[in-house]
C-alpha cells in the first residue's frame, strides 16, 4: 500500500525550473501558502503558474520566480488589488496569458479530459482573444459560427491544500466550495497536498466524510501534514483569512525594500516558527469565516 | 416626507433593471448594486435568485455588513463551479463596476494604459466579465461619472464585449449580446439609441443634460424629454434600510 507522505521541501525537489505549476484555492482562501512559502525558500525559478490568484501569486512574483502567469484575477477581495502582483505587471517583466475566470476552468477540464481544446462562447469580442493570438477560434461542424477553442491548460505539478487527508492520499474539502481543486488535480502529472489534519483511512468510513472527497487518490502524488498550511489564506470551516497578516502583507509593498522585510520575517524561517510569529496556532484557529 | 439621499434614489432607479427578467440569478457586484438586486428581489420580482456572495443561493437577501445574528436562509449550494454552469445556461443579469466602459457598451476591470505588456495601472484582471458579457444581460453601475470612465475610444482592454460589429465572431450578431442599463451619479442610461447608441434615460434632480454629455467620452442620444429620475418611496426606503443595516451604502458614490 503506497504511502504518499512527504515533506514540503521534498514537494520541491521534484519540481524543476520552469515547470508549469496551477495553484488551487481562488483568491484568499485556501491556498497552499506553506508549499508557496517553501518554494519562496528554493532556487526553483523561472515557472508557469496558473491560479485564481491571491497571496500565493504575489509572493511568487515579488521574489521573482514566476517567468509566465496564466490568470483571471489576482485579489485578495477585500484588499482588491494585489500590490506585488500589480508591481510585477506593471515593471513590464512578466509574460501573461489572461483569460477569463471560466476559460481557466475549460482549460484545467480540457487538460483533464485530454483534448487539446474545449469550444465555448466564452472570450468572443473581447481582448482576450487579441492579447492571446495562441488561443484561436474553430468552425463548428454543426453551426455556421465560430467559437472559441479553449486550448488545454496541462500542468506539471498542482499544488493543493485540503482539510483532511490519510497516508493514501484521499483528501476532504468540508468547506463551502471547492473551488477548481479537483480540475487542478486531474490537469496535473503530479499533485501534491498540504492538509490541515492527517487522518487513518478508516476515518473516512464515518458518516458523510467521503461525501467530501472530490477526486480519487490515483490523482495524488504526494501527502504533506502542515496544520493551518494554508494560513494566511482561509480553510473554512477550520480558520478564516487573517485580514490583519495581510494587511501588513500588502503595507509593505508600500514601502522600498518591503518585500525583502516581509521575507526575511515570515518565509526564512520554519513553518513552526512562522505560526509562532503570525501570532500562535490559538490565534490563527480563533480566525474568523468571511462574512461579505 | 421621508428623507433620502442621493445614493438611494440610485438604488431604487437601478432596482427596476430586472424587474422584467423572471427566474434568473440577479448578481450585484459592490454594495449599491447588490443592494438594487435585493431590493429587487423582495419588492419588484421576487422570482429572482440571489447568493450569500459566498457558495449558497438564498431564498431572501442577505443584509448587507456584519449579520448580527442574521441566518442567511439557503435554498442550494451554489459554489463558483455552479455559478458558470448558470453563467453559460444564459439565466443571469448581473450588475457591475467596470473601471471603463465605451460608446460599444464595452467594459473593462483589467489594467489602464495603452501598453498591455505594462500597464499604467494593473487592475484585477478580466475576472469573468468575457463569459458574463457572451452568456447573459448585464447592466453596469458607475459612482462617479465622468470621462475617464466614459472614454472616447475604445477601453483599455475589452474585458466584456460590447456592441461592436467589428469584434462579432463569424456567424454571431449583436441580438446574442444583452446590455441593458447604465446607472450613474448623474443619470441612468440605456442603449436603445439608434443603431444601440447609448441613450439618456432619466436625470437625477439637478443634473442637466449638458452635465452628463460633458462628462461623458461619446454622444449620447438625447431624447425629447427626459424624465426626472423617480424618487424613492417610502416602502422602498424602509426595506433598503432592512437590507443595509449599518448604513454602508452612504459613502458608495465616493
Amino acid at each position: 500500500m503506497k504511502n504518499k507522505q512527504m515533506s514540503a521541501a521534498d514537494v520541491v525537489t521534484q519540481m524543476k525550473d520552469g515547470m508549469t505549476v496551477g495553484i488551487g484555492g481562488w483568491g484568499p482562501r485556501r491556498k497552499p501558502m506553506a508549499l508557496v512559502r517553501e518554494i519562496l525558500r528554493s532556487p526553483l525559478k523561472d515557472l508557469t503558474v496558473v491560479a485564481y490568484g491571491g497571496a500565493d501569486v504575489g509572493m511568487l512574483c515579488a521574489a521573482g520566480k514566476v517567468k509566465k502567469l496564466v490568470f483571471a484575477f489576482v485579489s485578495l477581495d477585500f484588499i482588491p488589488l494585489e500590490p506585488y502582483f500589480r508591481q510585477a505587471r506593471q515593471s513590464g517583466a512578466l509574460d501573461v496569458m489572461e483569460i477569463d475566470e471560466g476559460l481557466l476552468m475549460l482549460g484545467l477540464k480540457a487538460a483533464a479530459m485530454r483534448v487539446p481544446f474545449i469550444p465555448t462562447r466564452v472570450g468572443l469580442g473581447t481582448d482576450v482573444l487579441r492579447q492571446n493570438p495562441g488561443i484561436k477560434l474553430v468552425g463548428s461542424p454543426y453551426d455556421g459560427k465560430d467559437w472559441v477553442a479553449m486550448p488545454a491548460l496541462a500542468l506539471d505539478v498542482a499544488l493543493l491544500h485540503a482539510d483532511r487527508a490519510d497516508a493514501r492520499g484521499v483528501c476532504q474539502v468540508k468547506g463551502p466550495d471547492l473551488y477548481m481543486d479537483d480540475l487542478f488535480a486531474r490537469a496535473a502529472r503530479s499533485t501534491f497536498v498540504s492538509c490541515d489534519e492527517l487522518v487513518e483511512s478508516s476515518f473516512f468510513e464515518q458518516g458523510d466524510e467521503a461525501r467530501h472527497v472530490f477526486w480519487e487518490r490515483a490523482e495524488t502524488t504526494g501527502v504533506v501534514h502542515v496544520p493551518f498550511g494554508a494560513h494566511p489564506s482561509s480553510c473554512a470551516p477550520l480558520y478564516g483569512f487573517d485580514v490583519r497578516h495581510f494587511k501588513e502583507y500588502a503595507a509593505s509593498a508600500k514601502e522600498p525594500g518591503g518585500w525583502q522585510q516581509y521575507a526575511e520575517r515570515y518565509i526564512h524561517c520554519s513553518e513552526q516558527e512562522y505560526l509562532v510569529r503570525v501570532g500562535g496556532i490559538d490565534a490563527v484557529r480563533k480566525l474568523p469565516l468571511p462574512v461579505f | 416626507m421621508s428623507e433620502f439621499t442621493l445614493v438611494d434614489r440610485v438604488i431604487c432607479a437601478a432596482a427596476q433593471a430586472w424587474r422584467d427578467d423572471g427566474e434568473v440569478l440577479a448578481t450585484g457586484i459592490g454594495i449599491v448594486p447588490r443592494l438594487a438586486a435585493s431590493l429587487c428581489m423582495v419588492a419588484i420580482n421576487t422570482d429572482l435568485m440571489m447568493t450569500d456572495s459566498e457558495a449558497w443561493l438564498v431564498s431572501e437577501p442577505v443584509p448587507v455588513g456584519p449579520r448580527e445574528g442574521y441566518q442567511p436562509k439557503r435554498e442550494s449550494w451554489m459554489g463558483f463551479s455552479r455559478i458558470f454552469d448558470n453563467v453559460w445556461g444564459g439565466k443571469r443579469h448581473a450588475m457591475v463596476g467596470p473601471t471603463q466602459i465605451d460608446r460599444f457598451g464595452q467594459a473593462n476591470i483589467s489594467m489602464i494604459g495603452a501598453d498591455y505588456q505594462k500597464p499604467k495601472s494593473m487592475m484585477l484582471g478580466v475576472r469573468g466579465f468575457p463569459g458574463n458579457s457572451i452568456n447573459h444581460a448585464n447592466s453596469f453601475f458607475v459612482p462617479q461619472h465622468s470621462t475617464k470612465v466614459f472614454v472616447a475610444g475604445e477601453v483599455d482592454m475589452v474585458a466584456s464585449v460590447g456592441y461592436n460589429p467589428e469584434r462579432l465572431a463569424r456567424g454571431w450578431s449583436l441580438d446574442e449580446i444583452d446590455i441593458r442599463f447604465i446607472f450613474t451619479n448623474l443619470c441612468a442610461m440605456d442603449f436603445r439609441g439608434p443603431d444601440r447608441q447609448v441613450r439618456l434615460v432619466s436625470l437625477h434632480p439637478g443634473v442637466s443634460v449638458t452635465q452628463v454629455q460633458e462628462a461623458t467620452g461619446f454622444a449620447l442620444h438625447i431624447p425629447d424629454s427626459v424624465p426626472t429620475t423617480a424618487d424613492p418611496t417610502p416602502e422602498q426606503l424602509a426595506l433598503l434600510a432592512r437590507l443595509d443595516p449599518h448604513n454602508l451604502r452612504a459613502s458608495a458614490l465616493g
